[in-house]
């Protein structure tokens, strides 16, 4: 796989993402940052340290899973449930939900579903560190790390130090690794 | 994992992984809305053929959280009266399309004819003093939120150990994750050859009572001829009985844990079962958790992917 973003692209892209944030909410007082397991947890993280030294509220990240709530549980092998962590009361705030890449966008429509079931935000937003194409759904996202134009069989791995060892995006055709399921749960 | 029918040839790995699921269902159940519709369109059958309130409860309460239908079998209003055998009412039951059967039976192996006879998941709600391997995990549950762990924890289960599917099953589930089970109870209330079991055992609570960290009371059981085998119920209670004065003797940290009914008064104090360290109430609530985590197991996934 050949590596297109560095940990210090990585690290570049996020700290971007975060002015963009601020600057679209008007600062970040009504803030949640949930992230989605696996790998959007690590990203709302960075997400979440880098928006703390912005304003002057210290942000924390939660998660949420959506194993629960896939739309197909029935075709695909056993799903692992994930930590659902909502750090506070999310009715009225604007919840910001992070992932490693959009794909097709069906983890973003079962996020959503989960959200209804947790609350009821006054505004969701979605950040991505990469958006590859290829939606069959209606969904976009607000906050982009990087657009990657992609053919559907190619493999795009985002990954972060705490899991992978190693942290920055990687591209590959067809290479069957363990690490290429952050886009295949999309 | 195809059925759940025991946890005697459950792994480490197997019993963890549920467990932690476990934990991400109670936390579900804790939400504004304790429903996910994870298994939307699946229909859970619960064929009680021996009375039961709170396992039957608690797996009907499990099937709705997840979203799955139930439909619900008694031997009292069934044709079993007219004379059906197990295996027509399993097939006629089967036939109306059904994807997972939860069965309690008073027949020890009962849910394993089942699970010969239909290629759907059973799951074992209870067979005779055999097995209640839901049980287990709850308990496991229960212990493994108030320690962290299981390992190395000693844990004595005290009582009724002959005619326990419970005690059955918590060996298993709390030996294999690690814990130094010890079997307490009048020789007539144990099993023949316990040595068989990964345990230790004693006629005598009170001369290792303050080494436990965790004591698992049993039910006196009437009805399966526990008022036979001891002289009277006030003598149990005074060799077995977890009274106040025990109660006080156990170490700070010591918990105790009952899978209900109680008989207050009889194997756990009237006080005792109130107190902070008994964690009854809590092992219900962490039922509905532990059967989330079974009947998603068995049923969230394609069985062939």
């Amino acid at each position: 796989m050949n590596q297109i973003m560095s940990a210090d692209d990585l690290s570049r892209a996020t700290t971007r993402i975060a002015h963009e944030i601020v600057e679209g909410n008007q600062g970040t007082d009504d803030l949640i940052l949930l992230g989605i397991p696996t790998r959007g947890i690590p990203f709302a993280q960075r997400l979440a340290e880098a928006l703390s030294s912005i304003g002057d509220k210290v942000i924390e990240a939660g998660s949420l899973d959506i194993g629960m709530y896939r739309d197909d549980i029935d075709t695909r092998p056993k799903t692992t449930i994930g930590p659902t962590e909502i750090p506070e009361p999310m009715d009225g705030k604007v919840v910001v939900l992070t992932d490693d890449v959009l794909f097709t966008g069906r983890t973003i429509r079962a996020a959503l579903d989960a959200l209804v079931d947790l609350g009821r935000p006054s505004a969701v937003q979605l950040a991505v560190v990469v958006d590859r194409g290829h939606r069959q759904l209606p969904i976009r996202a607000d906050y982009v790390g990087k657009n990657i134009p992609t053919s559907i069989t190619e493999h795009v791995a985002v990954r972060f130090e705490e899991i992978d060892g190693e942290e920055g995006v990687w591209m590959g055709d067809g290479d069957p690794q363990p690490v290429a399921d952050s886009e295949g749960d999309e | 994992m195809n059925d759940l029918l025991t946890t005697e040839n459950l792994s480490k790995e197997t019993l963890t992984a549920l467990l932690d699921e476990a934990d991400e269902f109670a936390e579900v159940l804790t939400r504004p809305i304790p429903k996910v519709p994870a298994l939307r369109g699946k229909t859970v059958a619960t064929m009680f053929f021996e009375p039961s309130t709170r396992t039957r409860m608690s797996f009907e309460k499990a099937a709705k959280a997840l979203s799955a239908d139930t439909v619900s079998f008694s031997p009292g209003t069934s044709s079993l009266s007219k004379g059906e055998s197990l295996k027509d009412t399993a097939l006629t039951v089967h036939a109306m399309g059904v994807d997972l059967m939860v069965v309690r039976h008073k027949n020890t192996g009962a849910p394993w004819r089942l699970a010969e006879w239909l290629d759907i998941p059973i799951v074992n709600g209870g067979d005779g003093a055999h097995q209640h391997p839901t049980q287990a995990l709850l308990d496991c549950l229960t212990i493994r939120q108030r320690f962290g762990t299981l390992e190395g924890l000693n844990i004595a289960i005290v009582g009724d150990i002959k005619h326990s599917r419970v005690a059955r099953s918590d060996i298993f589930a709390m030996s294999t994750l690690g814990a130094n089970v010890t079997l307490v109870g009048p020789p007539t209330l144990l099993p023949l050859d316990p040595e068989a079991w990964p345990v230790t055992v004693t006629h005598d609570l009170d001369s290792s009572l303050e080494t436990f960290d965790v004591v698992y009371l049993l039910r006196v059981q009437t009805e399966r001829g526990g008022g036979s085998v001891f002289p009277s119920v006030s003598e149990y209670t005074t060799r077995y009985g977890m009274t106040t004065e025990r109660f006080r003797r156990l170490s700070d940290e010591a918990v105790v844990l009952h899978p209900g009914p109680m008989n207050r008064g009889v194997e756990i104090g009237h006080d005792v079962a109130d107190d902070e360290r008994s964690l009854i109430l809590q092992q219900v609530t962490n039922g509905v958790a532990a059967r989330m985590a079974v009947l998603f197991t068995l049923l969230g996934g394609d069985r062939d992917a």
